[in-house]
């Protein structure tokens, strides 16, 4: 075991972590964190992004180790200070941009990392950069809307109905 | 004018905060107070005899609570089909034994050999590596036709063959089916595939079981589509244990897509195992293993002909499918290729003759199950691919085929067991045209080709029979079980409302427009209203969520229910009121005499409720009642598409450029939520069409069993769609009109993106006839350059 430590949506944490311990792991088992999901073993799905150093990461994909000192922002430091829905989030709801919830905390991490480097990304920016986050209940039209709405772009033009 | 609350309103999903801030609760964020872990060791052959297995070096590995095998299950029972089909002959089909842990025997690659329970799951994954056991390999059968063959490998060595039955609707009668194709003016023959796909709800199964010695009672928390399902079949079937003693809890789901109705082995393990090893026990399925057991879907092979006259009317429709079963009888598989199948034959068209025959196999493959749509996209699929090609053949306009085809009296009796109570069929055909500028589509291919690029358009109209079902139906044709659903009103005194349904949400929101249908009814708030699902301690006995039948159904119930509250929170306002009863009317959360200006509001009326004091003497107390319904037919939701494509002559790539689908759901609740569930549907028919295809080896192996290699649709392989649903013929014969919506997309789909590959591949001179799906780049050009 070796301990580690890293400051989680503002807050210094630390624990003992084996090894071979992820950061997806140490995130949802030791600090019960569980906004952040898995929904694969591959690095492929997305479920589990979060923001490390202000980079969105596939948390699977990393040791929790490797995070040590690091500043992470998860699903649940998403929220304004207020507890209200962030732009983000809110646009997801407004929009219909999640049904079962599960790829969403990935599809909002992801989201405000394109934002922050892409202020007002095309809808071809946020479908390639979406490629690495999968959602099966949506078909992705809300999901690319709400980052467009969320970005101050009119996605009334877009057909919904 | 929109509305803004109530039926019809596109009202924000109240379940969305939880979930985008993290605070959602699914299974696998459930961890009880010293929970063991437990880890299946699956085979890594797909058929092979067991010799032995020896666990003894496992169970001394550090942190191991107990190694189960086959052997500890001798006792039980196995995993139970819901569905009994009998074969053309009358025969019932042949139910092989499908046991918890493998018996004798593996047949698929991923059946599961032992289970270990330990401290920590890298504790009981280092211990399955030492489990040693011989398991002697046999020779497979993965191809169905292969499997159907005298002489056939076989799956399970105490049944005659490995076909399941030999099924037929439809006209009996061959030699009738003869003379109308021998009078045909033309006759249309296809051979196609309905490739295996596998549901892959985002969200991976897991279980958590926990047991109390001091009460006997077991606590299951299960990612399931149907909590009541699963403990009636775990309870009744498989553990023998009292229903009272159990229960079943499916938290926040994260999709199911149809593979999470079924009753699977872990949750059986788990249940039993935790009072075994009197310890709470935890599965996570990782992704991997989702792909190992999983029910999987699809898989049908199908010759289909079509019949026409000399002024092209259908005068008669045969089809031949071999459908793959997998290993063993998945909880409703038997049902998918047969009811839920042959039963939509006859589509959108007033075909007379219709001969439907299905034989299903037994294969060393994972079992196959209901998948979105289950049956009807098989249905769907083949019937408008055929009759596509049929119109090619002639050279007459598609639509126009299907137009002059359509069925337009209704209540319409098929040839193949259905009533259709309602439908306009040109109507949604005419709105279809106009959403998808068809019009427009000469331009648009021009525009392509000076783009060197093939554009195609493909146009496919479904029916679908949803609101599943009616209970005496149903068990007329084998089903085990009933397939009404409840719902429970369950009034407060302060006037906020628990509803508690047998329906579950595992995505499609019915935390959301369940309560906008009994804020409409009472005109309260829909903030009022709450609603309770997924906890067999909490609701009624439901039957869940599938088969498009949430509204349909347990809607049905929810209305009936609040229809018994409102009569009898009537007779308290009448009481209060002094008048009469029948003079009371309730408007707006008030009730009024009418012709007066006399009122009592719904607060002061569930109050009263609650604190009888002046109460009519002959009303029981309290305001709380549970409705069951059953529905006298299914619903029949149904549309047409149109998919425009771009086909890359020089690479074969294909990329769908529009997607439009024009729907007939009936009456419609939220559209928001509607909108979302066709563009779900859609991307996941636009995933079997283009990328996904579930492929074994000769040998049983899974050769598509992550996502690196299972083609899951991106956001970049789909457009913006564009839905309509504004051709609304409300169903005849449930309270609310509905036809659930959940399905259409992924049933509806697939052939419009085939059939534009198809026109596209023409428009560029290539007279290919037919590709399956998926529509890869490699099979696109192997089919251009042919």
């Amino acid at each position: 075991m070796t301990q580690v430590s890293m400051t989680v949506n503002g807050k210094s944490v630390s624990g003992d972590v084996e090894g071979r311990t992820l950061l997806s792991s140490f995130l949802r088992d030791h600090l019960s964190l569980t906004g952040t999901h898995v929904g694969c073993d591959t690095g492929q799905c997305g479920a589990c992004v979060v923001h490390v150093d202000g980079e969105a990461v596939k948390s699977c994909n990393m040791l929790a180790l490797e995070a040590d000192g690091a500043e992470v922002g998860t699903i649940e430091g998403q929220a304004n200070a207020d507890g209200s829905l962030n732009v983000i989030q809110q646009a997801f709801q407004d929009h219909h941009g999640l049904q079962c919830g599960f790829c969403t905390p990935g599809m909002v991490m992801s989201a405000a990392a394109l934002l922050k480097d892409n202020p007002r990304p095309t809808e071809t920016e946020i479908r390639e950069y979406l490629e690495g986050n999968i959602c099966r209940c949506t078909g992705y039209h809300n999901i690319v809307k709400a980052i467009m709405a969320a970005s101050g772009q009119d996605v009334g033009a877009i057909a919904a109905e | 004018m929109p509305k803004d609350s109530g039926i019809g309103a596109s009202s924000k999903r109240r379940e969305d905060v939880r979930f985008l801030t993290g605070s959602g609760n699914y299974t696998d964020d459930i961890n009880v107070r010293g929970q063991a872990y437990v880890y299946f060791l699956r085979s890594d052959i797909a058929h092979g005899r067991i010799n032995s297995i020896d666990t003894s070096d496992a169970e001394s590995m550090p942190g191991v609570v107990r190694v189960f095998t086959g052997k500890d299950f001798e006792g039980v029972g196995g995993l139970p089909c819901g569905w009994e089909v009998a074969d053309r002959h009358g025969a019932p089909m042949q139910e092989p034994p499908h046991p918890i842990l493998a018996q004798g025997k593996v047949r698929h690659v991923g059946d599961p050999i032992a289970a270990v329970v330990a401290d920590s799951l890298e504790q009981a994954r280092d211990a399955a590596e030492a489990i040693a056991f011989d398991i002697e390999e046999l020779p497979t059968v993965t191809d169905m036709k292969a499997a159907a063959q005298e002489g056939s490998v076989k799956v399970h060595d105490d049944l005659k063959n490995n076909i399941c039955y030999d099924w037929m609707l439809g006209e009996a009668d061959n030699a009738k089916v003869d003379e109308v194709f021998a009078n045909a003016a033309h006759v249309t023959t296809l051979e196609l595939t309905n490739n295996r796909l596998v549901a892959n709800p985002m969200e991976p199964r897991v279980c958590v079981a926990e047991y109390s010695r001091g009460t006997d009672e077991y606590t299951l928390y299960t990612t399931s589509q149907n909590p009541h399902v699963i403990r009636l079949l775990m309870c009744a079937f498989v553990l023998g244990l009292p229903e009272h003693k159990v229960r079943v809890v499916a938290p926040d789901v994260g999709g199911g897509f149809g593979s999470k109705i079924f009753h699977y082995a872990e949750e059986a393990f788990c249940t039993f195992a935790a009072k075994a090893c009197n310890r709470p026990v935890k599965w996570t399925s990782s992704r991997s293993e989702a792909f190992l057991s999983d029910a999987q879907g699809r898989d049908h092979v199908t010759t289909i002909q079509l019949a026409l006259d000399a002024q092209n009317n259908f005068i008669g429709l045969r089809t031949d499918t071999y459908a793959n079963l997998g290993a063993y009888l998945s909880t409703f598989s038997s049902s998918v290729p047969t009811w839920l199948h042959g039963t939509l034959m006859a589509g959108n068209y007033k075909t007379p003759v219709i001969q439907v025959n299905v034989k299903a196999m037994f294969t060393n493959t994972v079992p196959v199950d209901a998948y979105r749509g289950a049956g009807r996209p098989e249905a769907t699929f083949q019937l408008e691919r055929v009759i596509d090609k049929a119109a090619r053949e002639l050279g007459v306009d598609p639509i126009a085929l299907r137009r002059q085809n359509f069925i337009t009296q209704f209540p319409y009796d098929t040839p193949v067991a259905l009533t259709y109570d309602t439908g306009d069929y040109n109507g949604t055909m005419d709105k279809l045209e106009a959403a998808a500028d068809l019009a427009g589509f000469a331009a648009r291919r021009a525009q392509s080709e000076a783009n060197g690029k093939l554009r195609g358009l493909g146009i496919n109209c479904y029916i679908e029979a949803c609101g599943i079902a009616p209970s005496n139906i149903v068990g007329m044709l084998g089903a085990r079980a009933g397939l009404y659903d409840a719902a429970t009103v369950r009034v407060n005194a302060t006037g906020s409302i628990s509803v508690m349904v047998g329906a579950h949400s595992h995505g499609q929101g019915h935390e959301t427009a369940f309560p906008q249908v009994v804020a409409e009814m009472i005109g309260i708030d829909e903030s009022m209203v709450e609603i309770v699902h997924g906890d067999t301690s909490k609701i009624p006995f439901g039957m869940g969520t599938y088969g498009s039948r949430s509204l349909a159904v347990c809607g049905s119930a929810m209305v009936k229910a609040t229809e018994k509250v409102i009569d009898k929170a009537k007779k308290i306002a009448a009481h209060l009121l002094e008048a009469s009863e029948a003079d009371i009317e309730l408007k707006d959360g008030q009730f009024t005499v009418a012709g007066t200006d006399k009122s009592v509001a719904w607060g002061d009326v569930t109050l009263t409720a609650y604190v009888p004091h002046n109460f009519p003497l002959e009303v029981e107390p309290g305001l709380e009642e549970t409705a069951f319904y059953d529905p006298a037919n299914f619903t029949f939701p149904a549309g047409a598409y149109a998919c425009e494509v771009e086909v890359d002559p020089e690479t074969g790539k294909v990329t769908i450029e529009r997607f439009t689908a024009a729907d007939d759901f009936g009456n419609i609740i939220n559209p928001m939520i509607v909108d979302g569930q066709v563009h779900g549907g859609i991307g996941q028919g636009i995933g079997q069409a283009l990328l996904e295809n579930c492929v074994y080896d000769e040998n049983g192996q899974l050769l598509s069993a992550s996502y690196m290699d299972y083609a899951m649709p991106r956001a970049d392989d789909v457009p913006f769609y564009t839905v309509d649903h504004s051709s609304r013929t409300p169903c005849t014969h449930n309270p609310l009109g509905v036809k659930g919506c959940g399905e259409a997309g992924a049933i509806g789909s697939p052939p419009a993106v085939v059939n534009a590959v198809i026109d596209a591949l023409h428009s560029g001179g290539k007279k290919v006839e037919h590709i399956d799906m998926p529509v890869s780049p490699s099979r696109v050009w192997a089919a251009m350059n042919g």
